[in-house]
């Protein structure tokens, strides 16, 4: 496996009428990483996904196999190879979990393909529902799924897409301690092949699986480096210890 | 066993209820009915034909279609046009212009009527213009971002407009009288009951075909993507889709159904006027749709011949109130069946279920 798959982000900034949510951030995002976006809240980290994925506006650079996704729509930049998830899990609750699975392999289809029904299950489907545990939940409508099924069936939902960078919003926000582990096994899993950066709040899960970790703070990158590398760090000491007060913004 | 049963209901059920509906139109309906209460039956069809259409643009894609008269008078007008000139060059040579033209102008014809006297120009015409009109309509609003009552009322609007300029060229298009007093349909005489009988017939193969076809839509991916962008576009959008082409193709295929629906109402009532596509007409095509079950299969075909059905018998009985019991019952469907009649029995169940448990 050559591991030369990478995001580049340079010089990033995100500018809501003159307050900048996000100012000058450059990353480099390594295939085959699990990478960690931690900082406090508004540090700008969830809006550094947005303007990735295109929700909102930015300038500077983030190029990805030589296109700069700041000037794409979200559906391209999904079509180029770039998922995300969100905070709260988004699935399709009417429809199951395989049609759930199958209706994100359509950018794959042909327009024959979109025309016809559905019958049996691709194998791709049938690999990552395979991936992500729900095998047996398959036939189940995704709304009664519990909260972190939820979100392994996004995550399931990205590998049928084919998403080569995955942009994941909190995933294991509200869930138990076996939940945790399960969610941190499958992004090893599945992470060899892709680009994975992970925003957490949660020091544990951030400490047993993190590759790398970025500390964002005030729309600015303060740190990077392994898990020790930044827990010996001074200023990501400071500002997680005694933060002050009018670095508090919270846009999210 | 169960369960294949199950699964053979799913796949084959809404075709047999389509075949059933093909049945009673194209066969129990002509033996039963008199020749002027099927050809009132016809003009129903011709609604259903356009309610098919919304069923899927506004059932499915949420989006709430309330100038589908444009589309209607399109198909419509083009007919009419082509069955104008069909008459004129029966008694006046192949240059003829039609009468009105004589009557309100100077008896010349505008150059754009003249490919309307090519009978296959104009079925092209019927399917083509429509298609042209709300791909390019579309495109402006989806990709725009237009939703929700905004949308509901720019379409509304646009059959105001449309009414406004048909009455005001009234040298081209007939104006407020619209285009009437046809003899021959592709050469076919128009007085003549078995001819009737035939398109009468056309009509109904016409519904039972569109029927079909979303049928078939329904159950494919693009349904499943069209009813999960009507719930979640966003969502659809981090799929690598763009909602805007999805919706897109729903509105054209509703665009075009809607047209034929108004080319085949023309020959069947005789006339099209600019109060069949006006904003009232459209709304009236939108009633028959919400009363049937907007997202249900046969719901809005029902509908529409329900509603088609109930404004004849009410208007024969109560010229002039008629209109109140057809508002009061929309009033009452949308107060306790939001989701159409159609729906009315799963509706009380699931309202029973829910009542059981608490």
């Amino acid at each position: 496996m050559i591991r030369d798959d990478y995001l580049e982000i340079r010089g990033l900034t995100v500018d809501f009428d003159g307050f900048k949510a996000i100012d000058g951030v450059d990353l480099t995002l390594l295939q085959g990483q699990l990478h960690f976006l931690i900082g406090p809240n508004g540090a700008g980290k969830t809006t550094l996904v947005d303007a990735v994925t295109g929700l909102v506006a930015g300038t500077g650079l983030a190029r990805y196999r030589h296109q700069d996704l700041l000037r794409m729509r979200s559906h391209r930049i999904v079509r180029a190879g770039i998922g995300r998830t969100f905070q709260t899990a988004s699935v399709f609750e009417g429809l199951s979990v395989l049609q759930n699975l199958d209706i994100a392999g359509g950018i794959h289809r042909s327009a024959w393909g979109m025309v016809r029904a559905r019958r049996g299950t691709p194998s791709y489907v049938e690999e990552a529902l395979e991936t992500i545990g729900l095998g047996a939940l398959r036939d189940k409508p995704a709304g009664v799924l519990a909260h972190g099924q939820k979100q392994w069936l996004e995550i399931g939902m990205l590998l049928v897409q084919d998403a080569r960078v995955m942009l994941l919003d909190e995933p294991v926000a509200g869930m138990s301690a076996e939940e945790r582990e399960s969610t941190g096994d499958l992004l090893r899993r599945i992470g060899n092949e892709r680009t994975i950066v992970v925003i957490e709040h949660d020091m544990d899960f951030v400490r047993n699986y993190a590759d790398v970790v970025t500390v964002m703070h005030a729309g600015k990158v303060l740190a990077e480096g392994s898990v020790a590398e930044i827990q010996a760090n001074a200023r990501v000491q400071e500002v997680y210890l005694g933060r002050t007060a009018d670095s508090e913004v919270d846009h999210a | 066993m169960k369960q294949r049963l199950q699964k053979l209901v799913r796949t084959w059920g809404p075709l047999l209820a389509i075949a059933l509906v093909a049945v009673v139109l194209l066969v129990v309906a002509p033996a039963v009915l008199s020749p002027f209460r099927l050809n009132n039956l016809g003009k129903y069809i011709c609604w259903a034909i356009a309610g098919v259409g919304i069923g899927l643009a506004w059932g499915r894609g949420g989006m709430l279609v309330m100038g589908q008269g444009v589309f209607f008078g399109l198909g419509g007008y083009a007919m009419a046009m082509h069955l104008k000139l069909e008459a004129a060059m029966a008694t006046g040579g192949p240059d003829a212009v039609p009468d009105f033209m004589v009557l309100y102008g100077d008896g010349t014809m505008p150059g754009w009527w003249e490919p309307f006297r090519s009978g296959a120009f104009t079925l092209f015409a019927i399917i083509a213009v429509p298609a042209v009109v709300a791909a390019i309509l579309g495109y402006a609003i989806f990709k725009r971002r237009v939703k929700g009552a905004y949308f509901a009322i720019l379409t509304q609007a646009l059959a105001v407009a449309f009414a406004t300029l048909l009455i005001a060229t009234i040298k081209q298009t007939g104006g407020f009288n619209g285009l009437n007093q046809f003899t021959l349909f592709f050469g076919y005489n128009l007085y003549d009951p078995v001819n009737k009988k035939m398109i009468y017939s056309i009509a109904s193969v016409v519904l039972v075909v569109c029927l079909v076809i979303v049928w078939q839509l329904y159950r494919s991916r693009f349904g499943e993507l069209l009813v999960a962008t009507r719930d979640a576009e966003e969502r659809v959008r981090f799929l690598g889709h763009d909602p805007a082409n999805i919706k897109l193709v729903a509105f054209v295929v509703a665009a075009v159904m809607a047209s034929i629906g108004g080319a085949l109402f023309t020959p069947i009532t005789g006339i099209i006027s600019p109060s069949d596509v006006d904003a009232t007409a459209s709304i009236f095509l939108i009633a028959g749709v919400a009363l049937g079950g907007r997202a249900l299969l046969l719901g809005p075909a029902l509908g529409a011949i329900a509603v088609g059905f109930g404004q004849t018998t009410l208007s024969e009985r109560f010229p002039d109130q008629w209109t109140y019991f057809l508002g009061l019952l929309f009033i009452v469907v949308i107060l306790c069946f939001p989701s159409g009649l159609g729906n009315a029995w799963s509706q009380l169940t699931s309202r029973f279920r829910k009542a059981e448990v608490a």
